[in-house]
């Protein structure tokens, strides 16, 4: 049987980078929803506290991220040694998608593994969504 | 007490078997209001997965049948549980008792310290040890394997991004920033030349923009002390810190909060001597 993949919400409650109003919807539609889900105040914090939650979210199989850049995702949680599985990890960037675009993968059953491997450059960057 | 150290405690927002679902509006009211304060939450229902519990205190929140929290605990003893009803709270009222079980629990307080801190991206980084031996804050060490790590993440300058201005592979990110390749966006071929320039221009400056500012710092206080006008002084000096916060991206208030001259030459050859030695071991 295929696990349903987690999903992680991150509210970057210590910064205005993320706009607030898709971080805001992004959350009111997984309330909405009834799912269970993991939701983080600010990765970065856990990450320089090293938190454990992020080894056992990390851990878990399949997961959906809604939170930045996948590059700053994957080595956030490096350093707090929990490394993301590159395989089973999607990371859905709430600075520059909107918040039905992040929706619509997070509620999707399809996972779409997006952690970068190697160098990255301008030529990973996602192609820009048709109008 | 560093932040490594201190106990986190995690919110459970249950609606599970025993327990009463919370209306939609209601659970965005509540998980809105705890993620504020800083605290990590998790939704559990009857669908979907979540992550494990962990060691750490575990607070579940709920509208439990008959208004009774149910009575368990561990079986490891490894999890420290509480449980509390919240039926007919408002989201205040439910971060208020949130609030008092972490100071029960002697939890972190969360939102005393912006996490800015520098992130590094071992695909690209070179190990050239330039960060280390330029941050004057101790933020950088190295590991066992002589590999460069953040060390103390909480002495870095927040707003501050000047180390991943001296990195020539772009591979260290402040995940806050407001720009790429710094907020973790992919790097272009631009980027990479950009930072190039970048590194010249510390060079340039003398080593780093700290130095320049101690140089200036110096001849300031000479040229100044003869003419006895403090606030003139005053005024050379800001004007010479606004041109490095804009050469290096630095936020005046960094600058105007560094140590003295003697202080920063000092802290400097104590970081290249670090970043000496870890590439003389590296080399063995």
């Amino acid at each position: 049987m295929t696990k349903t993949p987690r999903i992680l919400y991150c509210n970057c409650t210590y910064a205005q980078v993320v706009p607030k109003e898709v971080k805001e919807a992004v959350l009111k539609n997984l309330c909405e929803s009834g799912v269970a889900f993991d939701a983080a105040a600010d990765l970065c914090e856990m990450s320089a506290r090293r938190d454990p939650s992020l080894k056992r979210l990390a851990e878990g199989g399949a997961v959906k991220i809604a939170a930045c850049y996948p590059r700053a995702v994957k080595w956030l949680f490096h350093a707090a040694k929990a490394d993301l599985r590159t395989d089973a990890t999607e990371v859905l960037n709430m600075r520059v998608q909107n918040a039905d675009e992040v929706c619509a993968a997070l509620f999707s059953a399809e996972l779409n593994p997006n952690l970068p491997a190697g160098k990255v450059n301008a030529a990973d960057a996602p192609a820009p969504a048709l109008a | 007490m560093s932040l490594r150290d201190q106990s986190t405690l995690r919110i459970v927002l249950y609606e599970g078997d025993g327990a009463q679902p919370l209306e939609a509006t209601d659970r965005f009211a509540a998980m809105s209001a705890l993620l504020e304060k800083g605290f990590a939450v998790t939704h559990v229902a009857g669908e979907g997965r979540v992550a494990a519990a962990d060691r750490t205190s575990l607070l579940v929140l709920g509208r439990f049948d008959g208004g009774r929290p149910p009575q368990a605990e561990d079986a490891d003893g490894q999890v420290n549980l509480h449980f509390r009803d919240i039926d007919g709270f408002d989201a205040n009222r439910v971060a208020e008792i949130v609030e008092t079980v972490r100071a029960e629990t002697n939890a972190a307080k969360h939102g005393d310290w912006k996490p800015w801190f520098p992130v590094i991206d071992y695909d690209r980084c070179t190990n050239c040890m330039q960060c280390l031996s330029f941050c004057l804050f101790g933020v950088y060490g190295v590991d066992e394997q002589q590999r460069i790590q953040v060390q103390n993440n909480d002495n870095c300058k927040t707003n501050c991004p000047a180390c991943s201005r001296v990195c020539p592979e772009a591979a260290i990110m402040f995940p806050k920033y407001k720009a790429g390749p710094i907020n973790g966006d992919v790097v272009s071929d631009a980027d990479l030349q950009r930072e190039k320039m970048k590194v010249d221009i510390s060079a340039l400056l003398g080593g780093d923009v700290y130095s320049l500012l101690r140089e200036r710092s110096e001849k300031a206080k000479s040229r100044f002390s003869k003419e006895r006008d403090e606030k003139k002084a005053l005024t050379e000096r800001q004007k010479c810190l606004i041109k490095l916060a804009q050469a290096g991206d630095i936020p005046p208030e960094v600058l105007m909060s560094l140590p003295s001259p003697e202080e920063i030459a000092r802290r400097a050859e104590e970081a290249k001597a670090k970043a000496q030695t870890a590439l003389a071991r590296q080399a063995i």
